[in-house]
């Protein structure tokens, strides 16, 4: 009995002691920055992090439909405020992890001009936007043609991605000749890798929020609340401003 | 059916996508089938390892090559830029060229089979009754392979109608040209627009079930032929 | 030479090389015979363009189908042929009027000689016209098979092994038919064939192969009677003779069969008075002896002399061919009796004959 006592003992010591597990759901444009601040908090916790990238709409039905995650990094403010209001989210923890940067791109260098007149110069095929109706990046760059008067014109030119991540490879491709992407996508250690860019003027658009939330399945999960705050902290705030986020 | 206009044009150019795929894979897919199934040739192997290949590739990966390879960049996109037909990817003809390939093996395999059954002697029979080698392949293996043919248009034709990650890749969404029903699906998942996702579903699912049920009912008195 | 049909070649197979260099009439119906694996299907399928040996050369009345020298091949379909296959290879799309009109309607009018309802008559499947092939004996199955291949007016109509896959019911059902066909058709005939009874009742001309090479051809009651060496027939060795019915014996039901040095009296099966028949005579149903025994229930005994001996499958028994006049019959009698008798080349002996089958 003694050694059995001893046995449980050790296991529940061994349980408390061993890290935690947080389960993060992320939006397909911030998971190579989440990827990194990960690592760091990893480093610095002991906490082990899973990351699952995808579309938040696709994260949103999976998450109603009880996916197994702790925490939701959305691409928009739209659907973290739905789950709360729907009690899947807890309530008070949203809050605005980072704030997106709209780019118009090509892959000429040289081409795209720092004030975007190429796009009134018409002198393309094909211009690359994420869908507007799912993806906030999408929406904005409706507003910003909008804004320029070039919406009608230019829409009949319109490709597609179902959301920001799908539209890279349309524009990278050379297939579409200009594209509004995220600058995250372009942009490595704080520079615009390759390629010609106009970083949108933020007043051109309603700000690209994205929110985060903490979900009811990692409301007793310190860890996941450990995470939040670290998404935070300077540390994070680097790594998001390195890839573009404001 | 709660579906809007884009939802019905997104149908209609999925009928007319399977449609015209279905048509050009008979007519590439029946000589090279009858080529499979007669050669002795060393290339046989590496020839059907290749139009097998989209059974395995997962069709995203399909996509991405194809967008490389028909895009300014690739040698396909040089080659009918240069034709003077521009490049492919986001028309509707590049989504029939994708699909002509996704959906090789699913016309080619069963046509292969079914002349593989038929075999050389009622083509001899037919040689010897004066029927030179391209009447006789018209006027008994393809008459004797029918049930092969309908197997190959019904999988041909549905396989296209649920074709996704192809289109994802090189398609762009653009009404009429390439928003097709599997796409516009998916974004009414994405828009959180469940209604209009569970109509078009739905219809999917029937028309699935209606295409295998056909299918049984046809090939059943075909099979002894 | 307009009136023969020639093969030249040279054919490796796997278990086989075929190598013939034959002439045969292009009259009356010549027999290749052999076992399996003699090479007697590759060879009529070299005659129809199925198979083309390298530096090959097959013309037929004049007519070169192929000559590798000269670069001359002409494919199957160019080919004036019939061919009627051991599988029937129906087309299983069409019903059994259709399949009869393939062949015909790809026929120039200019070429049609054997109209289609003479083929229909011919083979007796004037009630089969709508059926579905499948629907079909194997029997009639032959039958419409071997209608196809008449109603395309061939030159040469080519039958490989058309009975082989048939039970002996239906065998019988299709042989009259094809003495039908050898009566009145005058369309030259190569039939394929490994059954001697066949051979025997269709042939006028025979042509024997083993492993791919010519051992004996000929006209079939000269060849058959060949001892050098023996077309083995095993159980089936003997000789077939061409006779005209002389006489009838109206009170015992026989009737008199009449060759070239000879008669034998055989059961009457209604056959009229200088009516030709071909009868076959078996060896094992030849015995000879030295002096001639009337008090014996044998019908048919003759004057002959023995023109050659030769060893037999068994080495107990020997072959002897005897002449009757100018006809060769075969004996096969044991080698101990040979001896017995000191049979040589030269010598008179009577021949006994036990059993004689009409065959025609």
């Amino acid at each position: 009995m003694a050694f059995l006592r001893i046995f449980v003992a050790l296991l529940l010591m061994g349980d408390v002691a061993h890290a935690a597990e947080v389960r993060v759901a992320v939006a397909a444009n911030f998971s190579t920055p989440a990827q990194q601040i990960a690592a760091a908090f990893t480093a610095a916790t002991g906490h082990k992090v899973t990351l699952s990238a995808g579309s938040t709409g696709k994260l949103y039905a999976q998450i109603k439909n009880g996916a197994p995650f702790d925490a939701l990094l959305a691409a928009d403010a739209e659907t973290p405020a739905k789950l709360e209001t729907e009690g899947v989210g807890v309530a008070g923890s949203r809050f605005v992890y980072a704030t997106g940067r709209l780019i118009l791109w090509s892959k000429r260098a040289g081409w795209v001009d720092d004030q975007g007149e190429v796009l009134a110069k018409g002198a393309f095929e094909h211009l690359a936007i994420a869908d507007p109706k799912l993806a906030p990046y999408g929406a904005a760059a409706i507003e910003v043609l909008e804004k320029r008067g070039l919406l009608e014109t230019l829409r009949p030119r319109f490709v597609q991605g179902e959301n920001i991540a799908q539209v890279h490879p349309f524009v990278v491709s050379g297939n579409a000749e200009l594209g509004f992407l995220a600058l995250s996508q372009v942009m490595r250690e704080g520079k615009i890798t390759e390629g010609s860019a106009w970083i949108v003027p933020a007043g051109l658009h309603r700000p690209i929020h994205q929110e985060a939330i903490l979900l009811t399945k990692g409301r007793n999960n310190p860890a996941a609340r450990d995470w939040l705050d670290h998404l935070r902290g300077e540390m994070a705030r680097s790594v998001m401003r390195a890839f573009g986020y404001l | 059916m709660p579906l809007d206009p884009a939802d019905w044009q997104a149908l209609w150019l999925t009928a007319k996508l399977a449609t015209v795929t279905t048509l050009v894979l008979l007519v590439l897919g029946t000589p090279l089938a009858w080529w499979l199934a007669r050669t002795r040739s060393a290339w046989k192997g590496p020839i059907s390892a290749l139009v097998a290949m989209p059974l395995i590739l997962p069709p995203t990966v399909l996509g991405f090559y194809l967008l490389l390879f028909m895009g300014p960049e690739g040698w396909l996109g040089r080659f009918t830029h240069a034709l003077g037909w521009g490049y492919l990817p986001f028309t509707f003809g590049g989504l029939v060229v994708a699909s002509v390939i996704y959906s090789l093996p699913f016309v080619v395999q069963p046509i292969q089979n079914a002349f593989e059954v038929v075999g050389s002697v009622p083509l001899e029979a037919a040689a010897t009754l004066r029927a030179s080698p391209l009447d006789a392949f018209l006027t008994v293996a393809i008459p004797q392979a029918r049930s092969g043919f309908i197997t190959a248009a019904v999988l041909g034709f549905a396989h296209t109608v649920g074709e996704f990650g192809v289109v994802l890749m090189i398609g762009g969404n653009i009404p009429n040209a390439t928003q097709v029903v599997s796409v516009q699906i998916y974004a009414h998942v994405e828009a959180l627009e469940y209604t209009q996702a569970h109509g078009l579903a739905g219809g999917l699912v029937c028309f699935s079930f209606a295409i295998l049920l056909i299918m049984n009912r046809v090939r059943r008195p075909g099979q002894r032929g | 030479m307009n009136d023969t049909i020639r093969v030249v070649c040279r054919l490796a197979r796997r278990d086989f090389t075929l190598e013939v260099d034959l002439t045969w009439p292009d009259q009356g119906v010549t027999a290749l015979f052999g076992p399996s694996g003699s090479g007697k299907s590759t060879l009529l399928r070299i005659l129809a363009g199925l198979e083309r040996p390298p530096a090959g050369r097959v013309a037929v009345r004049g007519n070169i189908w192929q000559d590798d020298a000269q670069g001359i091949f002409w494919p199957t379909h160019r080919r004036p042929i019939g061919l009627v296959f051991q599988d029937p290879a129906l087309f299983s799309h069409l019903n059994v009027q259709d399949n009869l009109i393939y062949g015909l309607k790809r026929v120039p009018e200019a070429s049609r000689r054997v109209p289609l309802d003479r083929a229909i008559e011919l083979l007796g499947i004037g009630g089969l016209l709508e059926r579905r092939v499948t629907n079909l004996s194997g029997g009639e199955r032959q039958r419409v098979a071997i209608a196809r291949a008449l109603a395309v007016s061939p030159e040469l109509l080519l039958l490989d092994e058309p009975l082989a896959a048939l039970d002996v019911a239906r065998k019988q059902e299709i042989l009259p038919f094809l003495e039908r066909l050898h009566r009145e058709l005058t369309m030259p005939v190569v039939y394929v064939s490994h059954a001697p009874d066949e051979v025997a009742r269709l042939a006028d001309h025979l042509v024997v192969l083993e492993a791919g090479r010519v051992v004996a051809e000929g006209p079939l009651g000269a060849t058959l009677a060949r001892l050098d060496p023996p077309v083995r027939l095993g159980e089936e060795s003997g000789v077939v003779l061409e006779t005209v019915i002389g006489a009838r014996d109206e009170a015992w039901q026989l009737c008199r069969a009449d060759f070239p040095g000879g008669t034998l009296w055989i059961r009457d099966h209604g056959l009229a008075l200088g009516q030709r028949a071909r009868v076959r005579v078996l060896a094992r149903d030849v015995s000879l002896a030295l002096e001639h025994h009337p008090h014996t229930s044998i019908q048919n005994i003759l004057p002959g002399v023995v023109n050659a001996l030769a060893e037999d499958q068994h080495p107990a028994n020997t072959l002897a061919r005897v002449l009757v006049g100018e006809t060769p019959l075969v004996a096969r009698i044991t080698r101990r009796s040979a001896a017995h008798l000191e049979l040589t080349p030269g010598k008179p002996v009577w021949v006994q004959v036990k059993s004689v089958a009409l065959i025609e």
